[in-house]
């Protein structure tokens, strides 16, 4: 049996999870996201990536961030693979710039207007 | 003179949530913002976790400001950019600057304090040794990398264990800088769980509980600190120093509520908070104090449900719309409370209440406990408090009804 901190919402809920016949039983998550999260944690970790990268004719870096979940082994190929990204400013807040970031199926969307 | 009924100082994500509350209902709103751009903080926090409470989404930083930046641009809400509140009368007149404007005096039929916080310095927390470049409190770090694009050093100690410490680790990490170890004074992180477990535990980086910096050196720039352990009394024990170099030292010490222009008018102050009532108006009529400058948050999203409050409130002052009554009950923080917000209660608080607070340490399994006159009013059973995250207790409508005097908040023992 393992403490997981939740790290779904800043409550930072202490979950335990325990492996049992046919999966796990959780105890302590405040949510299903919680329990789904435990378990995630435990068989294959993700995470959401944000990070910057410099675009032409910006006069602030563009601020971007993952749809959905990494694997947690991935995440410097991630940053790597977003800063190659070659654009030009405008950049619109929302705007998909990668739709299946190294195969994950997640996508990479601004997160600002530069 | 121009003549708004709502003047809000500060156009971050409390300032914003204030200036909406107070224009939905049917107020003249002025925004006051110092920066080119509304957000405040938010803009350079790019990291996720915010809006998961009010939005039900998972946002990161700017794009909770642009949500709110949007629906400002939608109001009728008049907004002063890169223009900077000097002073603020008794009798709510404005008196701000700007570039394009010069000297403006605007009259307020209520007043907003929306100004934030700022990072405690190197200087108030007194550590030897030499005065190098590449010292930087975390939040001044986090502007010049996100919003400015520079790389602020690449070998770093962290000195303090607060959340923007903790976001900084992780974003000097993956922007290729190498993070030694955080260093925390006390036994426990100040930081939330969270932020702990995905920015350091994630990356490897160690997080040393019980220690702190005793020596800087480094001539131009900064090229390392010696670090000790503490003793219970937080005083550095002689023989466990060791030196790390680096070449940029962040400090994520504490954050102060930016209350001068307050204070300037004369408002109340309960410890390092100032004293409001469960509509975040302060002792002086019409003027009203929310988001970080009352206290310091872990959640933006309880800073937006605090000042839309505060906003409507503002607002049916100015309007005349409805008074809140005289000031009927004080809540005194004890027994492991550290403070209160609201710390007074006006008129007869027929609606929900909501209580937030700190605690002085970690408890488990303990009920919080209003009581007046010895006898509870409302009590909530919690598993786990600690320091580092603000506690919420919404008391039911009517609970605190009547009650006159002085209000009791406290932790006790569950009752097995």
């Amino acid at each position: 049996m393992s403490e997981i901190v939740c790290i779904q919402c800043p409550m930072g809920c202490r979950i335990t999870a325990q492996q049992t016949g046919n999966g796990y039983e959780t105890k302590g998550n405040a949510c299903a996201r919680g329990k789904a999260y435990a378990i995630e944690e435990l068989t294959a970790p993700k995470r959401i990536v944000t990070c910057l990268l410099l675009v032409e004719g910006a006069e602030e870096p563009l601020s971007v961030k993952t749809s959905g979940g990494i694997p947690k082994e991935r995440i410097f190929d991630c940053v790597r693979t977003i800063k190659a990204l070659k654009l030009a400013s405008p950049v619109e807040i929302g705007t998909v710039l990668l739709d299946d970031v190294l195969g994950t199926g997640v996508c990479v969307v601004a997160t600002k207007t530069v | 003179m121009e003549r708004f009924d709502v003047t809000v100082i500060g156009g971050g994500p409390s300032g914003m949530a204030a200036a909406l509350a107070a224009s939905e209902e049917g107020a003249s709103v002025l925004l006051l913002e110092t920066d080119s751009m509304l957000g405040g903080i938010l803009n350079q926090c790019i990291h996720n976790g915010f809006g998961l409470h009010y939005f039900g989404v998972e946002l990161t930083g700017p794009e909770y400001a642009d949500r709110f930046r949007q629906l400002v641009e939608q109001s009728g809400i008049t907004v002063l950019l890169d223009t900077l509140v000097i002073d603020v009368s008794r009798d709510k007149v404005v008196t701000a600057v700007s570039r394009e404007k010069g000297l403006l005096s605007i009259r307020a039929g209520a007043v907003v304090f929306s100004t934030g916080c700022s990072e405690r310095p190197r200087g108030a927390i007194g550590i030897p040794g030499t005065r190098p470049a590449g010292i930087l409190t975390a939040g001044a770090a986090q502007k010049y990398m996100n919003r400015m694009g520079y790389q602020v050093g690449s070998e770093c100690v962290i000195l303090g264990s607060g959340d923007i410490g903790l976001i900084m680790a992780r974003r000097l990490t993956l922007e290729g800088a190498r993070v030694r170890a955080v260093v925390e004074l006390m036994p426990y992180t100040s930081g939330l769980p969270r932020n702990v477990k995905q920015c350091l535990d994630d990356f490897d980086i160690p997080l040393l509980l019980s220690h702190t910096v005793v020596e800087i050196k480094g001539k131009e720039r900064i090229s390392g600190v010696v670090i000790a352990e503490v003793d219970e009394n937080r005083v550095p024990i002689p023989g466990t120093e060791e030196t790390i170099a680096c070449d940029m030292l962040l400090l994520s010490v504490g954050l102060i509520p930016s209350t001068d222009l307050a204070l300037g008018m004369g408002v109340e102050v309960m410890g390092s908070n100032v004293m409001v009532d469960q509509h975040f108006e302060t002792g002086i009529a019409g003027v009203f104090i929310c988001g970080n400058t009352l206290h310091v948050h872990d959640l933006v999203d309880y800073v937006t449900e605090e000042s839309l409050t505060a906003g409507r409130y503002a607002a049916r002052h100015a309007l005349g719309s409805g008074t809140s009554g005289h000031l009927t009950a004080h809540i005194r923080p004890s027994a492991g409370i550290t403070y209160t917000v609201p710390q007074t209660i006006r008129g007869n608080a027929e609606e929900e209440v909501t209580i937030r607070f700190r605690t002085n340490r970690v408890y488990r399994n303990v009920r919080v406990v209003l009581s007046a006159d010895g006898r509870e009013i409302a009590a909530e059973k919690r598993k786990i408090m600690v320091p580092g995250e603000m506690q919420t207790f919404k008391v039911k409508a009517g609970r605190l009804n009547g009650i006159r005097g002085e209000i009791t908040a406290e932790i006790k023992e569950a009752a097995l």
